[in-house]
């Protein structure tokens, strides 16, 4: 079982053209698939791979509920509340679902049994197939501020497959941490441009900071300088694929349509970057001194 | 006071190389850069530092190994999967309980409910935040720290003390470069705003996300206007961006051709209008004027 994150810093460098692709290059050999769509923001992966979906669920976070008629305005909850959620104003308290991180700390302190939790729904967990790939993906709801409880439950939806490719978001925050934490390779994308390598480095700390193994993939190389190039070498990271500067890529990817149609020259590129990434975490599980991961 | 947020939905329009002009052409404004776990603004507009100030999203757990006695009372709580049965040994027991400080949100339950107060619940830096003087004047921007928390909050310090260096300044105008997504840097750094500039591009990706977007927007009932970056590169789906905005209500004040001036003026650590006369930079030109024209309307 391998688990593949794609990510970077900086946004539109080609997370999806790669993740997308990945997935279809692997699930044309003889090993179970799924790409998993964790930008839930903003997920694009359906464009390409047009998944028929056969499940639709509510993914739901807990929220505290208050019975006001147990209430004896002790304060505890918004005393142990860290995110200004639960305020006592007088005779009533309120509650501020969407400043709540779901710890259930009120609900524990609260001496009468006044907070309950109840399930605010937060987004939707679609599931489906795209020819041989099983396709989950997230969909936050539009106004919801919190991503990560979202990201986890895609993460944790079945089925069990010997390569799962995750798309993260952008950036190096929370949503992106949620994606990559417990994966086994992280696969950073990249433009050769000043922006690119200002986050792909962000982008390198944090999953260093994970203490995760990276690899980078230079996406519309010939476009740009080389200071991309001389920044890997420098700091010891792999460049597993270099993908040009190409119009009919890009147009491919206007339309919603796979690179790795274009051409077998195409294909060959993923195909390629697909079995360099599985020697890396084949040397790396063979390595006794493995970084591991936080695993659970 | 004025602000104009410019956000895109999806990550890699252009929305960091238009605020780098805008913020040229607009000459007397103060410039935000929200985008604070991967901002680039800085990289255009040449900053010098006058403040700096450390910035803390509150506060993380912490284990003291010599007083945890292995009860499991803190992991059991736990809901972000970050208490690990994997900490040093201490005499009375083999292992202890260790918290992982990137996994921890600071809730603060473990802390409070440990019988033995072997865990402690301390206040952490979790980013910068900077007053600088750029080539267009002042500038607010941030670097949060790595793999840390709470984008939100440090969105609203970078836009409060834009708003404030503005007043200072005699500035009535402040331009924010957002992040790309719907989430909460986003929703932080729209809310009541004067005018939002959606950044998109002609691809089916673009539209998808614009949608997406565009609907957060109106959620909060913030007038939003589009700009459409590299519309030639398919003008098909950039006829189809513009129709759909319209039909939302939603009007194109501009469209900007492609141009490799862009990522050349990037290199030179220039705005795309202060480099040379290019196509583009006559594309957002014109989009500036419609903006000015639109933000001074009552």
């Amino acid at each position: 079982m391998m688990r593949i994150a794609v990510a970077s810093g900086k946004g539109g460098t080609g997370k999806t053209t790669v993740a997308t692709n990945l997935a279809h290059v692997a699930s044309l050999g003889d090993q179970t698939v799924a790409y998993v769509d964790c930008d839930v923001e903003e997920p694009n992966g359906h464009l390409f791979l047009n998944p028929e979906w056969l499940t639709r669920k509510p993914v739901t976070r807990p929220v505290p509920q208050v019975d006001e008629s147990k209430c004896t305005q002790c304060g505890n909850c918004n005393e142990i509340c860290q995110f200004s959620a639960i305020v006592p104003l007088g005779v009533t308290v309120l509650v501020y679902p969407e400043l709540c991180h779901g710890c259930g700390g009120c609900a524990w302190v609260c001496p009468t049994n006044a907070i309950t939790e109840i399930q605010k729904e937060i987004g939707v967990l679609e599931m489906g197939w795209s020819d041989m790939v099983q396709f989950n993906r997230g969909l936050l709801h539009i106004g919801e501020a919190m991503s990560p409880p979202l990201i986890h439950q895609v993460k944790a939806a079945p089925p069990k497959t010997d390569i799962t490719i995750l798309d993260a978001p952008p950036g190096t925050s929370c949503p992106a941490i949620e994606t990559v934490r417990n994966t086994d390779f992280v696969l950073l994308v990249t433009e050769p441009t000043p922006f690119g390598l200002n986050d792909l480095k962000l982008a390198v700390e944090m999953v260093r900071a994970l203490k995760l193994p990276l690899g980078v993939v230079i996406n519309r190389a010939g476009m740009g300088d080389r200071h991309t190039w001389d920044y890997c070498q420098a700091s010891r990271i792999p460049i597993l694929a270099e993908i040009p500067d190409d119009r009919q890529i890009a147009e491919a990817y206007s339309r919603g349509q796979l690179a790795s149609h274009i051409s077998e020259h195409h294909r060959d590129l993923f195909q390629q970057l697909l079995s360099r990434i599985s020697d890396c975490v084949a040397t790396l599980d063979k390595t006794p001194l493995r970084i591991k991961g936080i695993t659970r | 006071m004025k602000e104009l947020v410019v956000i895109s939905g999806k990550g890699g329009t252009g929305k960091t190389s238009i605020v780098a002009s805008l913020a040229v052409l607009a000459e007397k404004c103060v410039v935000a850069d929200c985008d604070v776990d991967a901002a680039d603004l800085h990289l255009v507009l040449s900053p010098k530092t006058v403040k700096r100030e450390s910035f803390s999203a509150g506060s993380k757990a912490r284990i003291r190994p010599g007083h945890c006695t292995a009860c499991g009372k803190c992991e059991e709580l736990c809901r972000f999967d970050a208490i690990f049965y994997d900490g040093p040994g201490n005499g009375k027991v083999a292992k202890t309980f260790r918290v992982d400080t990137i996994a921890c949100e600071g809730c603060g339950v473990c802390a409070r409910f440990c019988t033995e107060q072997a865990i402690e619940f301390v206040p952490t830096v979790s980013g910068e935040w900077f007053v600088s003087q750029a080539r267009t004047g002042p500038m607010v921007h941030a670097r949060l720290g790595i793999a840390e928390s709470n984008s939100g909050k440090l969105v609203s310090i970078v836009r409060q003390n834009a708003r404030e260096v503005a007043k200072e300044h005699g500035r009535d105008l402040v331009i924010i470069d957002g992040s790309p997504g719907i989430g909460c840097p986003v929703i932080a750094s729209i809310t009541g705003a004067t005018l939002v500039l959606i950044v998109t591009e002609p691809t089916l990706s673009g539209l998808h996300d614009l949608d997406r977007v565009a609907e957060l927007t109106q959620r909060f009932a913030i007038p939003t206007v589009v700009c459409i970056n590299k519309w030639d590169l398919n003008p098909d789906v950039a006829s189809t961006i513009e129709t759909q905005a319209s039909r939302k209500g939603l009007a194109t004040l501009g469209r900007v051709r492609y141009d490799s001036a862009v990522t050349q003026a990037q290199i030179r650590e220039q705005s795309v209008v202060e480099y040379a006369n290019s196509n583009c930079a006559e594309d957002i030109r014109a989009l500036w004027k419609a903006i000015h024209h639109r933000l001074e309307q009552p």
